[in-house]
């Protein structure tokens, strides 16, 4: 099964990894159960605050269908409305997958609230999540989820998971079909990925930048521009930008458009 | 026919809300032990799930997992060296490269907690292969190696700890998870203690082991230098250097080096380093990767 072991697999074994089974054609399934609704989401996180974002459309193939369905959700508000909400939460792939998901992990947050009388931590809730996702380990959620909030110290914390509830805590993270476009500018620009100080050195000798919590303006201004280029190049990504800010003052909820193209 | 029958012949409106197990599922605020997990409703779901997963058989499936890795362990005269790469790749794509493939196991050793430098007492268990799949049942792990404390007032043998790993994946055979782990430890019973345990419910002791898609390369630089009476910085070293090696030649692999020691009082961590500047310090100053020009 796993080519770590060195041994070719039976042609219904399941090869997985970095196995190459010979024999195993790949099977048509009539079941297909998922469809890719698009857009993009991304996450930064500052010293005291923390950022969640996504565009609003919603595609399917090549028609849009929607041009404001939002990706990112409040989680264990008291109302409709979310008031009240710690946690936000974001998802893209499957918007079905996305709603259920996200319906399931209010209802765990509000639970823990009402039996334990204490709002559930961010670092609870992200393992919570984690666990809720693998639940469908052998029945995917179609989603790429980001989980925001403020930890225990009050800074900002930042969570992202992969379809099944691996998990990890980051600065900063996109998900979603404009991933690949946002995640490289990130790396450059939140984590200062091959920036390096200029003068400190010659060649191998230069001493690279350090990264360190951006200020609140600045990565405003960095989702702004992560937005509207990966507009610019991205078919699935348009039509408005749904931004969720959460500091101690709570959740502001900031919409702009984008291009409707 | 009488499938599709027996299928569709439920009440209209069976499942319209939330069915009690579901209710009661949502309001537990603890996920349960026993162990539930959804499956599609085709006849043979596991070729469903590579269909949908599987990138290798399947180079344009819809779902992407995390993959990819080297990792390895080795017993020697002052403990066991663990190291890791951190790179995760989905297909081409590099998911992440900051994972955390060194995974503390059992209670008291929640890495991130603690205040010094002092060793933390309890396993280690190192991530290969799905990534989803390795951090749930080592926390799962973690939480029976909890249980097994609370009853037993005593610490669990890596050797029993291994072994309910081994009987989990055994059990779970044919569904199609997809994990290569070691388990290092050392208890008063054992001693330094280190285990090899897959998806196929393969569990192994040894000396030395390296697992994921760059294990050949780490093993190549590993077995070479490997002696058991090697001092401990010679052993960090050797650890260091064969992963740099399987980052090096091997495209799944990279990031940063996470080294860990076990020693008897528990384990030490010995630094998350980019690989980067390691690799031109090993070349320019070691005069080793000679194949690599240095020159712009």
């Amino acid at each position: 099964m796993m080519s770590f072991m060195g041994h070719q697999p039976q042609s219904d074994a399941v090869g997985y990894s970095f196995s190459h089974p010979k024999n195993a054609p790949n099977k048509e399934h009539s079941f297909y159960p998922y469809t890719d609704n698009g857009g993009s989401t991304l996450g930064i996180t500052g010293a005291d605050f923390a950022i969640l974002a996504g565009d609003t459309r919603s595609v399917a193939g090549y028609n849009i269908n929607s041009r404001y369905a939002p990706k990112v959700f409040k989680i264990g508000g008291d109302d409709d409305t979310g008031e009240g909400a710690h946690i936000i939460l974001s998802v893209v792939g499957f918007a079905a997958d996305g709603q259920a998901l996200k319906e399931r992990l209010d209802t765990v947050v509000k639970m823990y609230k009402y039996q334990h009388g204490k709002p559930m931590s961010v670092r609870a809730c992200a393992q919570r999540l984690s666990t809720i996702l693998y639940q469908k380990r052998f029945f995917p959620y179609y989603v790429h989820a980001i989980l925001a909030g403020l930890d225990e110290e009050g800074k900002g914390a930042l969570y992202s998971y992969d379809p099944v509830g691996s998990y990890e805590r980051e600065q900063c993270r996109a998900a979603g079909s404009a991933a690949s476009l946002i995640m490289p500018f990130l790396d450059n620009q939140v984590n200062f990925k091959n920036q390096y100080i200029p003068g400190s050195g010659e060649g191998h000798a230069l001493e690279p930048k350090k990264p360190e919590p951006l200020p609140r303006e600045t990565v405003e201004r960095l989702v702004r521009d992560a937005f509207t280029s990966a507009v610019e190049r991205h078919i699935e990504v348009g039509d408005g930008l749904q931004m969720m800010v959460i500091t101690t003052n709570g959740i502001e909820e900031i919409y702009t458009p984008l291009k409707k193209d | 026919m009488d499938k599709l029958v027996a299928q569709y012949s439920r009440p209209a409106h069976q499942n319209e809300f939330y069915s009690e197990q579901e209710q009661h599922d949502l309001t537990e605020s603890l996920p349960p032990l026993s162990l539930k997990f959804n499956l599609p409703p085709v006849d043979n779901s596991r070729s469903w799930l590579r269909a949908m997963t599987d990138d290798h058989s399947n180079p344009s499936c819809p779902i992407k997992l995390a993959h990819g890795t080297t990792t390895l362990a080795f017993r020697f005269q002052g403990g066991i060296i663990v190291a890791t790469d951190s790179r995760a790749t989905a297909g081409n794509w590099i998911a992440s490269q900051t994972v955390k493939k060194v995974i503390p196991v059992s209670r008291l050793s929640r890495g991130e907690d603690k205040p010094n430098n002092a060793p933390t007492p309890g396993l280690l268990g190192t991530m290969a292969g799905g990534a989803a799949d390795c951090q749930y049942w080592l926390r799962y792990l973690s939480q029976q190696c909890t249980l097994h404390e609370i009853r037993h007032k005593r610490r669990i043998t890596v050797a029993a700890a291994s072994k309910i790993l081994a009987n989990l994946t055994y059990a779970y055979k044919g569904y199609g998870l997809s994990m290569g782990t070691m388990l290092a430890g050392m208890t008063p019973q054992e001693g330094p203690a280190l285990y090899y345990i897959d998806s196929d419910g393969t569990r192994l002791p040894g000396n030395l082991f390296c697992v994921g898609s760059g294990q050949t390369f780490a093993y190549g630089v590993l077995d070479a230098n490997y002696r058991y009476d090697l001092s401990e910085e010679e052993a960090l070293e050797l650890g260091r250097r064969s992963i740099l090696a399987a980052m090096h030649r091997d495209a799944y692999s990279g990031g940063f080096i996470n080294l860990y020691h076990v020693k008897e009082e528990g384990w030490v961590h010995h630094g998350f380093d980019d690989m980067n500047p390691i690799f031109w310090k090993t070349k320019l100053e070691k005069g080793e990767f000679s194949n690599v020009t240095s020159e712009l």
